[in-house]
């Protein structure tokens, strides 16, 4: 058999009850519940999470940092999405 | 956009403080730089769980051996974290550990030292862990977003190596006349080596300044190495022991000490493998992964029976 490094799976931990689960690294691994046993091995020797997930490195797609400016370039001209866009009279209240 | 257009933007990026990605544009030079930082540091983290490794069956008491055996299991994480940012620049970790095995690679000459006693679990923890903080949290603002995050996850971990080992130094020398002894005889082998590792002066190597501007390099080898001088001096003499060098006085005006001449010849013997250990460690390193090897191959075939499990239910 050849001896290889397995695929590579990226590691999420939930930190805390009720946050979202963060990026925090990657493992390799022949299989998914091996990859969850690295991941706790690896990223949370120090009470770091409560909830591991992996996903295999190569599912994930990204967007290309070079298209990142024409990309996200339709929200930097709609101010009025955010609330200070907007003014109130000071009198007014709970708005 | 051509390469010169894209150099001038890497290098604002750079310049406005923002990290550079695994996809972003880069320079090959930069390129290959990290791949050869990362992979060297990754190289040191694991056989410098060799010279370690080699006191946890005697250590002298039950808490002593699990404070070293997580020590060491943090090495073998620090290791893994490296490999990892390194592969985000497309090589291959069985391609980097093969360069270990076969001996192209280089890692820190420090662990080309011999632990001779007890004492150097401490001494190794309190400069050697101490000496490589001083570096880390200098790489930790470096410009490569993978290698910067993985220092600042080390970073965090080490300030327990750290004191873990000048809490071994400081019970020995406030032991018998033979355990101060014996933590002097540590200290005396382990300074020079530990001031060593962090590399010869290197303001006048010629691409410093673009590695400087690159932010790959932050600091000069000396300026790290005055910080951990200036802090683990006093860190010393709290203790009662006397750091091996005749010459190390208290600067009143630069508020810095200044230390006694560096012994480089050994040092380049040391990188050129003619250390004391390096053999060994080699020859360590080759046996541990050929003796991991059934482990690998079993959890493959492991693997491999319950997905067919899974795809006969
Ligand atoms: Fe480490
Ligand atoms: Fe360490």
């Amino acid at each position: 058999m050849e001896d290889t490094q397995w695929p590579v799976w990226e590691v999420f931990v939930q930190g805390n009850p009720g946050i979202p689960h963060k990026h925090v690294g990657n493992v390799h691994a022949p299989d998914a519940e091996m990859a969850i046993q690295n991941a706790r091995d690896v990223y949370t020797r120090r009470s770091e999470g409560i909830s591991i997930w992996v996903v295999p490195s190569n599912a994930i797609s990204a967007s290309s940092p070079e298209d990142q400016g024409a990309f996200f370039e339709p929200s930097n001209d709609k101010p009025y999405r955010h609330p200070t866009f907007y003014k109130i009279p000071d009198g007014v209240k709970y708005l | 956009m051509e390469d010169a257009k894209q150099l001038v933007a890497f290098e604002a990026k750079i310049a406005a403080g923002q990290k550079i990605e695994p996809k972003d544009w880069m320079p090959e030079a930069y390129r290959k730089q990290l791949i050869r930082m990362m992979s060297q540091h990754a190289h040191s983290e694991i056989v410098g769980m060799l010279p370690e490794g080699n006191w946890i069956t005697r250590a002298p008491n039950l808490r002593r051996k699990a404070i070293l055996l997580a020590k060491v299991q943090d090495e073998g994480g620090h290791g893994l974290y490296l490999y990892s940012a390194a592969e985000t620049l497309g090589v291959d970790r069985t391609e980097l550990l093969s360069q270990l095995h076969t001996g192209k690679a280089k890692y820190s000459s420090i662990f080309n030292y011999p632990t001779l006693s007890w004492a150097d679990i401490g001494a190794i923890g309190w400069l050697v862990d101490g000496a490589a903080i001083m570096n880390q949290t200098v790489l930790a603002r470096g410009s490569y977003g993978p290698y910067s995050r993985a220092m600042v996850r080390i970073c965090k971990e080490e300030s327990f190596h750290n004191r873990q080992g000048y809490e071994i130094m400081m019970t020995l020398a406030q032991g018998t006349p033979e355990q101060k002894a014996m933590a002097q005889d540590a200290l005396n082998r382990w300074w020079w080596p530990a001031v060593m590792m962090l590399g010869p002066s290197d303001d006048k190597s010629p691409n410093s300044d673009q590695l400087m501007r690159w932010k790959v390099k932050l600091e000069s080898n000396d300026a790290i190495r005055e910080r951990f001088i200036d802090r683990t001096v006093p860190q010393a003499e709290f203790i009662g022991l006397k750091v091996p060098d005749k010459d190390m006085k208290f600067n009143e005006k630069t508020g810095h000490y200044t230390h006694g001449e560096i012994n480089w010849d050994e040092f380049f013997e040391v990188i050129k493998g003619n250390g004391p250990c390096n053999a060994k460690r080699l020859k360590d390193r080759v046996e541990a992964d050929k003796k991991g090897r059934w482990v690998r191959e079993a959890a493959t075939a492991y693997a491999a029976k319950q997905a067919k499990e899974r795809e006969i239910a």
